[in-house]
């Protein structure tokens, strides 16, 4: 199952092999079952939603991927190897990164400061050349100034570029969320609910940064989103959770037709 | 306040300048351009370029802020910029006489390709990168452009929906490619990579473009641009070298402007005063032009450049004020005190000073000192520190604006003008700078005033017609070259300055023969923060009377401080503390009108603050907020017949219309007010 053919899609995007891959993930806090046996793959190259009603444990299932929890039963494989127990800042040295639901950005340091925090993974220079700003130290900062004004530019938030986060308003602190995650150049983007709270302008702007992103990077992403137009038109594949089980699969087309997935969305009598 | 600029990159060169010779080439170039009547073979932009190119080689021409720094072209680096994309149209197929749309916000690639359009003989049609589709598709399908240079996705998108109605256009090159990769590129192409195809075909093609720039004249066609025009469609103002240059080389001179000025474009692309200003001028002159790094980037990146040449309309300024006194109500209570201090001085001598008028020694001083603390950082705040020439146009702006950035040593200006005369029609010289006048008429401008008050000017700037449409052409301009501006107004006998009262269409004439200009007394009374609408009658009766709207905003702020509460709009309108206000504005203005001899008689009798907004939604304003004078004459007659009858109340019932759609109706009992006159026979007032 891990080694598919890539393929083209109909706009012209091409989604190479599975790079993820949870295998009969079970996680539980305490006596509460969160997951119950999800397997799912990540393809490179692609856009993979995960939706379901609140509590369905898309957030949970976010956080195995990114290493904050580690699951009771199963196994994440990434990059045809599978993944020990990892620390969530050695999953992002493997090249994940994220942003989260409920923003986690640091409010009184400019926007500028906290895209540069994105990039801090790839600084090493000594502690002593930081400090008097010679030989390794100037040189790394100027490299990453370079790339951090590139996603600046790509995000479109010159404008705020040395205004401290704090008195930005909602959908530009995501912006700038989804600034900091890009400029650690990850090679798998988790993106948490990244319209939530959002207009509709500002979903049609974030819907267009994910796609160039995409686009332009290469960047394979998962997302999970509640609005359902926004899922159904960005992504090539959905996972459908529902009380922690992987009730549906596939296509938005595929999806949006399968059975379980309607009744979990509308309601069914419970017998 | 901060108390300094950086400009890093820059106060290196500004300095480096001062002891370098580099001076030395502008010097000689004034002089070229004075001595030269027939601008010494200039005849051209592209001409211009390069002797710009040989003149100021290593100058910058333009600068960018581009990943957050300024970078920047010299002028040498321009002219092969300019001539890698002129092979390139070649290479394409562009041909004499063709029209390539250019469409996007300021940016250096694009002034370079007007330029490199011009090299190849084409004419580059300049349009809004904001207009509508339609608006677009009527632009490039009435002129048959088969090329458009534009800047990214959206543009693209944009013109992809419109090209099947547009059967001879043919080829798109766009400046940012991203988001771009999957599209078909067999008609889309990259800027950088048509640079990269001309100087591979450098010589195939390089005889042809040195033929094609040779054979541009004085008289052929340098720019083409479609004024926006309130009613019916945009009109192609075609406008020649010669009209480009000779403005421009008069308006430099006007204001001896030099190679080492120093200005901020952005400011549509598609309106005439950025052609003068950012190519015309600018190419004459040798001087740079700095591009921001997005719209909304312009105020951090004024205050970097710091423009010595600076042009802004009205709204701009106003912006920077409200914002400057918001600032200072934060402030602490030391420095509110001081700059409360220092700008009452400057109000009482700073325009004086400016304009070289005499002022005590002891006041200087105080000036001086204000300077140091005040004036002075508050002008590097504002990016404002180093204008030497500043121009406000396109609408009257308010007297207490103008003054307040004349008081603090910035020599703002006013200047008249229109496409059509490629800007300039009157420009105010230094010293004599007023806020009421726009000025004497600008060099080689001649202007007449018909008998209903409309202006006519005829000038090198003269445009040479609208494109396809010789009756508008000949409607305008008549076989003798003066055109009409369609603005009413008059020269003042003593200073020989022009004053625009109103559009002539809307001039009229009151009962007793004298005139009636509704909108010379609007402005006045909008001019008052709490005053946002105003519509005036009395065209054909014996005295004036007027219809007010407040501003919601600036009066609630009001209310909301001295506890005056209220629950909607209307009833703050009606509140009798407003109504106060109100009159007492109407009595200042009609004191000041009252000066004019001429509209006198257009002084505000008796006035009534309407009980609700005037709304694009109910047909009584255009979208772009200009009033409908006839639609709210006519929905409104029960009032305007009550402020004549002199009834002291009237109840009305007015239909609205909602933002969904839905019709509803509001009834009101307005209170009607007498406010004073000043009678012009003895000078007495007179109720």
């Amino acid at each position: 199952m891990s080694t598919q053919e890539s393929y083209v899609t109909d706009d012209g995007r091409t989604i190479g092999p599975t790079v993820m891959e949870m295998k009969n993930i079970t996680l539980r806090f305490g006596g509460v079952k969160a997951i119950t046996d999800i397997s799912f793959d990540i393809r490179e190259g692609e856009i993979r939603a995960i939706i379901g009603p609140n509590g369905a444990g898309k957030s949970s299932m976010l956080n195995v991927i990114s290493g904050f929890y580690v699951p009771q039963e199963g196994e994440v494989w990434y990059k045809g190897k599978k993944r020990p127990p990892m620390r969530p800042y050695q999953v992002a040295e493997q090249g994940i990164a994220r942003t989260f639901q409920n923003i986690a950005l640091f409010e009184g340091m400019t926007v500028l400061d906290n895209v540069m925090t994105g990039r801090l993974r790839k600084m090493n220079a000594s502690l002593i050349s930081q400090a008097i700003w010679r030989g390794k130290a100037e040189k790394e900062e100027i490299e990453n100034r370079e790339a951090v004004e590139k996603i600046i530019d790509f995000l479109e938030i010159q404008a705020i570029r040395k205004t401290p986060v704090g008195r930005l308003p909602y959908g530009l602190k995501k912006r700038v969320e989804l600034a900091r995650a890009l400029a650690a150049e990850p090679s798998i983007l988790l993106l948490d609910e990244p319209m939530a709270g959002m207009n509709v302008e500002e979903k049609e702007d974030m819907s267009r940064f994910i796609l160039d992103m995409n686009d332009e990077f290469g960047t394979t992403i998962a997302l999970i989103e509640h609005d359902m137009g926004v899922v159904m038109d960005l992504s090539d594949r959905v996972v459908v959770m529902d009380y922690g089980k992987k009730i549906g699969d596939g296509t938005p087309d595929e999806v949006r037709n399968n059975q379980a997935v309607i009744d979990a969305y509308l309601g069914v009598a419970h017998d | 306040m901060t108390h300094s600029v950086k400009h890093a990159p820059y106060e290196v060169r500004e300095s480096f300048r001062r002891f370098w010779p580099v001076e030395a080439g502008s010097r000689e170039d004034k002089n070229l351009g004075q001595s030269s009547q027939a601008t010494g073979g200039l005849v051209s932009v592209p001409a211009l370029l390069q002797r710009n190119a040989t003149l100021y080689a290593e100058k910058a021409a333009y600068r960018e802020k581009e990943f957050g720094i300024w970078q920047s072209w010299t002028w040498a680096e321009t002219e092969k910029e300019v001539e890698a994309l002129a092979l390139g149209l070649i290479n394409l197929g562009v041909n004499e006489g063709d029209f390539i749309a250019i469409i996007g916000r300021n940016r250096p690639y694009f002034y370079q390709s007007m330029v490199a359009v011009q090299s190849v003989g084409a004419v580059p049609v300049p349009v809004y990168n904001d207009s509508a589709a339609e608006e677009m598709e009527y632009i490039l399908g009435h002129c048959g452009a088969r090329f458009a240079i534009v800047e990214d996705q959206e543009q693209v998108d944009k013109i992809i929906d419109i090209q099947e109605h547009l059967h001879q256009f043919e080829h798109m090159i766009y400046i940012d490619p991203r988001g771009m990769r999957k599209y078909d590129h067999h008609s889309l192409h990259q800027y950088s990579h048509v640079q990269d195809q001309g100087r591979a075909a450098y010589d195939e093609f390089i005889t042809d473009l040195q033929a094609r720039r040779e054979k541009l004249d004085y008289d052929s066609t340098c720019v083409m641009l479609y004024t926006s025009g309130t009613t019916g469609r945009p009109k192609g103002v075609v406008l020649s070298n010669r009209n480009i240059i000779e403005s421009a080389k008069n308006a430099s001179e006007f204001d001896t402007l030099t190679a080492d000025e120093e200005i901020l474009s952005y400011l549509p692309m598609a309106w005439v005063g950025d052609f003068i200003f950012s190519v015309g001028q600018a190419y004459w002159c040798g001087f740079c032009v700095n591009c921001p790094e997005s719209p909304e980037t312009m105020m951090t990146d004024l205050r970097e450049i710091g423009p010595t040449y600076f042009f802004a309309p009205p709204r701009v300024f106003e912006t920077q004020l409200t914002s400057v006194m918001i600032r200072m109500e934060d402030a602490s209570k030391f420095k509110r005190k001081m700059f409360q201090r220092y700008m009452a001085h400057a109000k009482k001598v700073g325009g004086d000073i400016l304009d070289g008028k005499p002022v005590s020694a002891m006041d200087r001083l105080k000036y001086k000192l204000g300077n140091f603390f005040v004036y002075g950082p508050l002008k590097d705040t504002l990016g404002l520190g180093r204008v030497r020439v500043g121009y406000t146009a396109g609408e009257a702006i308010g007297p207490e604006i103008f003054d307040f950035y004349r008081s603090l040593g910035i020599n703002l200006k006013q200047l008249y003008g229109q496409t059509e005369a490629t800007v300039f029609i009157t420009v105010q010289p230094d010293g004599e700078v007023r806020a009421d006048t726009v000025g004497v008429p600008a060099p080689d401008v001649e202007i007449k005033i018909a008998d209903n008050g409309e202006i006519f000017y005829r000038s090198p700037g003269t445009f040479v017609e609208y494109y396809k449409n010789p009756e508008s052409t000949a409607s305008t301009k008549d076989a003798e070259g003066w055109v009409a501006t369609g603005d009413a107004g008059f020269f003042e006998e003593k200073s020989g300055h022009l004053r625009i009262i109103d559009r002539a269409k809307d001039v009229g004439k009151m009962a007793d023969g004298s005139m009636f200009a509704p909108k010379y007394v609007e402005n006045k009374l909008k001019f008052y923060p709490d005053i946002l609408e105003v519509v005036l009658f009395g065209n054909g009766k014996d005295r004036c009377v007027a219809f007010i709207n407040i501003d919601l905003t600036a009066v609630g702020n009001w209310a909301e401080r001295n506890n005056i509460a209220y629950a909607s709009y209307q009833e703050l309108a009606g509140h009798p503390r407003v109504l106060d206000t109100i009159q007492e504005h109407v009595e200042t203005v009609n004191k000041s009108v009252a000066e004019d001899p001429m509209l006198s008689g257009c002084q505000v009798h008796r006035f009534l603050v309407l009980h609700k907004e005037l709304d694009a939604d109910d047909g009584e304003m255009t979208r772009t907020r200009k009033v409908r004078r006839v639609v709210v004459a006519d929905k409104f007659k029960d009032l305007v017949d009550a402020l004549y009858d002199g009834s002291s109340e009237v109840s009305t019932v007015t239909e609205v219309t909602y933002e969904d759609g839905r019709k509803g109706s509001i009834s009101a009992t307005l209170e009607l007010r007498d406010a004073a006159v000043v009678s012009t026979a003895n000078k007495v007032a007179a109720e």
